[in-house]
């Protein structure tokens, strides 16, 4: 069909049959024989007759999974007895569905690998949704597995029954409903092949009872054949062409950097394409650390809780050259005040994603990695041509703004512990090459604004789905791919206490996670806006973590588990209960971080305003340079807005977290 | 807005029909009328979808169903390189008084009488929208009991077919 943006797929779809072992990650070489592996080894002779259950475990180790989260039940129960032989799969007993999910969410983000989770029918399937959606909104490749009632109970409500698969259609990337044995083989090879290719995203296996029971030939596909799937990952050349000529034209160009230059690693090709063109960069929450932190043209996190400098570059750019991030509202503030004078090169590997939001002037469709290493050879050949951007004086006026207005913040001044500095000191103490996993709230955007993140993959959080409870299942998730890095999760009491139980899993399990709560006795973030849109009137946020009473005491709770607990509530303690907690590695530690309530989280633009309208404290906005102004009017926003006209405005768009 | 007819070739698996039209109630997507059925390849199934949508939306759409793994191909029919079709059954009021008024109807609109009862006739009639809808405008005055239509069904004019592509993929 006629498609308006000129997005248009690239014709070379040859390649239908793609080759299974490349496409999942991890091929290691193969360890002491085992029952298991030896019906792999049969495949090439002749098709080994297996249960379904056993085609299952098989089928999980030819695509290289090395762990499962999960918890049995009944309906899965068949798929639980091979497990426990198989010496490749390792299984991890989680104590609730979610937090498998997330574990595997964690694990898949912080290696690149695919992570499995696995639940029974039912509840255990149900239980499992929140991190199916999260891993859906964040493009994270994770494979569900999950029982089903036998074949001939499905419809009849029978007991543990819910249509899994129908529940998870619109958050997942694919799903299926397997009722034959001899599907078990082929639907895992595909769901693998789905998850890891292309966008990443979840893909959930639903397995019947009967089909795990009945016995069938074994035989591991060695192609996928999807005839309706064909991700594009080489970009169109002539759409390489064209953002060039826009990016050497500009005048004001943003690299705006989101979560898929993470997803296709295309780390070290960004950093060539910025050091070759010198254009300012902004990195998104699902960013962080793509490009380091320390980088001179890292103009930090653009959106509701960015930086000024980044913001406002974004909001003056002439050109913003987009590669892997969507037009989030997080990011654009009121979407047709956002970025008002600049075209857009829109670079993704999800066409869909092109001209959601803002209409791109050069789409290009494609993996991040060929597009920005393709996009930096035209570049690099234009400059031997002679032809160069020219971004001096917008280089000197962002450099500016970022020197002018760091992302800060005041001490209490009763002396007690502002978040803040905490979670600036643990970054500084645990170092760029600890993992960082952060809940949803106050305390995740601090971590996105005071850890110096200089790696990528570093940085792990729920972005697009805002899933409280995601920090603790995710760094243990992180901490079983990556064992030996440093991982701490930064939480809130609040989401905290809903997951808090996988604490229990690291401790059987040996995975030594750390744990920061950053305890203001509320659900901060709400309150937050209940400070600055509600009059403060704090409806339902106190939670009585530590303000008046504890409950539950973290630091008994911790040792209810096993785990080292801390506590430190003056600053002078900070940094020697952050260096006790490291060098404790035989258990998880946790820190009750008990710090000031009312701090918040600056710089703000409330929701549904323009960027124009940040504030970088309450009625605040950023003092402009007075030459500055008087030549740019439309910079200037010095006059802070009256709370009441701001808190208005925020209430008609209300968005909240 | 503005209708658009979207031929829809989709792997013919269970479950199809409820992921394209989670995916249509999810995105917001506003449908006229949809109508599925199988192909001259057993595999594939074809769905037509009539959409009520702007031009940047109806590029969301069909980006959207793009991306469903079992669908193989999305192709926008216009209206002037297609032959579209719906199926009307109707029973209308008539007696032996009006009866033969109502068949002067049928005749003219090139439809065709189902079924005949002493107080009502079925009536059969196929054609574009246009045509079912002026057929109904001279029916109504002699009543309309009862009416069921079918969604849109269009096929590209021309030599061309739509699963030529795709059977070379697949």
């Amino acid at each position: 069909m006629s498609d308006p943006s000129g997005v248009s797929a690239p014709e070379h779809r040859t390649e239908l049959e793609h080759d299974v072992s490349n496409s999942l990650g991890t091929q290691g070489p193969t360890p002491a024989p085992s029952p298991a592996d030896l019906a792999g080894r049969q495949r090439a002779k002749e098709p080994v007759e297996v249960t379904g259950a056993q085609a299952l475990v098989t089928s999980l180790e030819e695509s290289g999974v090395e762990v499962v989260f999960g918890i049995p039940g009944g309906a899965i129960l068949p798929a639980y007895d091979p497990l426990l032989d198989s010496v490749k799969v390792r299984h991890i007993l989680v104590r609730h569905e979610q937090g498998a999910g997330h574990a595997a969410e964690g694990y898949a983000t912080a290696t690149g690998r695919v992570g499995v989770c696995m639940a029974t029918s039912g509840p255990g399937a149900t239980n499992l949704v929140t991190a199916l959606a999260d891993a859906y909104m964040d493009s994270v490749p994770v494979v569900a597995i999950t029982g089903q009632v036998s074949s001939g109970l499905i419809g009849t409500d029978g007991f543990q029954e819910a249509d899994i698969r129908g529940i998870t259609f619109p958050i997942t990337k694919h799903n299926y409903l397997v009722t034959h044995a001899e599907d078990i083989a082929r639907t895992i090879a595909e769901a693998f092949h789905i998850a890891a290719t292309g966008r990443p995203g979840p893909v959930l296996v639903d397995i019947a009872k009967d089909a795990l029971q009945a016995t069938t030939r074994f035989t591991w596909p060695s192609k996928v054949d999807l005839p309706g799937y064909h991700p594009v990952s080489k970009p169109h050349h002539k759409q390489i062409r064209e953002a060039a000529k826009l990016i050497l034209a500009a005048e004001r160009p943003v690299v705006y950097v989101g979560g898929g230059v993470s997803k296709a690693r295309a780390s070290e090709e960004l950093r060539r394409f910025v050091d070759l063109t010198e254009i300012p960069v902004v990195t998104t929450l699902m960013a962080r650390g793509v490009l380091p932190d320390s980088h001179p043209l890292h103009l930090g996190m653009p959106g509701m809780h960015g930086s000024v400098a980044a913001v406002t570059a974004l909001q003056k750019s002439d050109l913003l050259v987009t590669f892997g991030a969507r037009f989030d509202d997080r990011v654009t503030g009121l979407l047709s005040s956002f970025a008002p004078e600049a075209k857009v090169i829109h670079a993704d590997i999800d066409p869909a994603e092109i001209g959601k939001n803002r209409v791109a002037d050069v789409p290009i469709v494609g993996d991040c990695k060929a597009v920005i290493a393709d996009l930096t050879d035209e570049l690099a050949s234009e400059r031997k041509a002679g032809h160069t951007g020219d971004y001096a004086a917008w280089r000197a006026t962002t450099g500016d703004w970022k020197r002018t207005f760091p992302v800060g913040y005041t001490a209490p001044a009763d002396g007690t512990l502002s978040p803040q500095y905490v979670i600036e000191r643990l970054g500084r103490i645990a170092g760029p090459e600890a993992v960082y996993v952060a809940g949803v709230g106050q305390h995740q955007m601090w971590a996105a604004q005071f850890v110096q993140y200089e790696r990528p993959n570093a940085w792990l959080n729920s972005g697009g789905l805002g899933t409280m409870g995601y920090a603790i299942p995710a760094a243990m998730g992180a901490k079983v791919g990556e064992p030996d890095r440093v991982v701490w999760a930064i939480d809130g009491d609040g989401c905290f206490q809903m997951t808090n139980q996988e604490l229990a899993t690291c401790v059987i399990n040996n995975i030594p996670i750390k744990v920061a709560i950053i305890n203001n006795s509320s659900l901060g973030m709400v309150r937050q806006w209940q400070t600055l849109f509600y009059n403060e009137r704090y409806s339902n946020t106190d939670l009585h973590t530590s303000v008046g009473m504890r409950v539950p005491d973290f630091v008994k709770l911790a040792d209810a588990y096993g785990c080292l607990g801390l506590r430190c509530e003056r600053p002078e303690d900070v940094d020697a209960t952050i260096r006790q907690a490291m060098e404790v590695n035989d258990r998880p530690v946790l820190i009750d971080f008990v710090v000031h309530r009312d701090a918040m989280v600056w710089p703000m633009v409330a929701a549904g305003v323009s960027n124009d309208d940040i504030k970088v404290a309450r009625n605040t906005a950023p003092q402009w340079d007075r030459e500055e102004r008087d030549e740019e009017d439309e910079i200037a926003v010095t006059e802070a807005r009256s709370d009441q006209e701001s808190a208005e405005r925020a209430n008609r768009a209300e968005e909240q977290r | 807005m503005s209708k658009h007819t979207l031929s829809v070739l989709v792997e013919n698996k269970p479950g199809v029909l409820a992921r394209i039209a989670s995916l249509i109630a999810r995105r917001g997507f506003n449908i006229d009328s949809l109508a599925v059925g199988p192909t001259e390849v057993p595999t594939l199934s074809r769905m037509t979808v009539v959409v009520d949508v702007e031009e940047l939306p109806l590029e969301q759409v069909t980006k959207q169903l793009n991306k469903l793994v079992e669908v193989i191909k999305v192709v926008e029919l216009e209206d002037a390189a297609a032959v579209q079709r719906q199926i009307l059954l109707v029973k209308v009021r008539a007696d032996a008084a009006t009866r033969g008024q109502v068949l002067e109807m049928v005749q003219m609109f090139r439809a065709k009488v189902v079924d005949v009862a002493t107080d009502a006739l079925v009536i059969e009639a196929t054609g574009s929208t246009d045509k079912l809808r002026a057929l109904l405008e001279v029916l109504a005055p002699f009543g309309v009991k009862e009416l069921v239509q079918s969604g849109l069904v269009a096929i590209g004019r021309g030599g061309r077919s739509i699963s030529d592509r795709a059977l070379r993929t697949a």
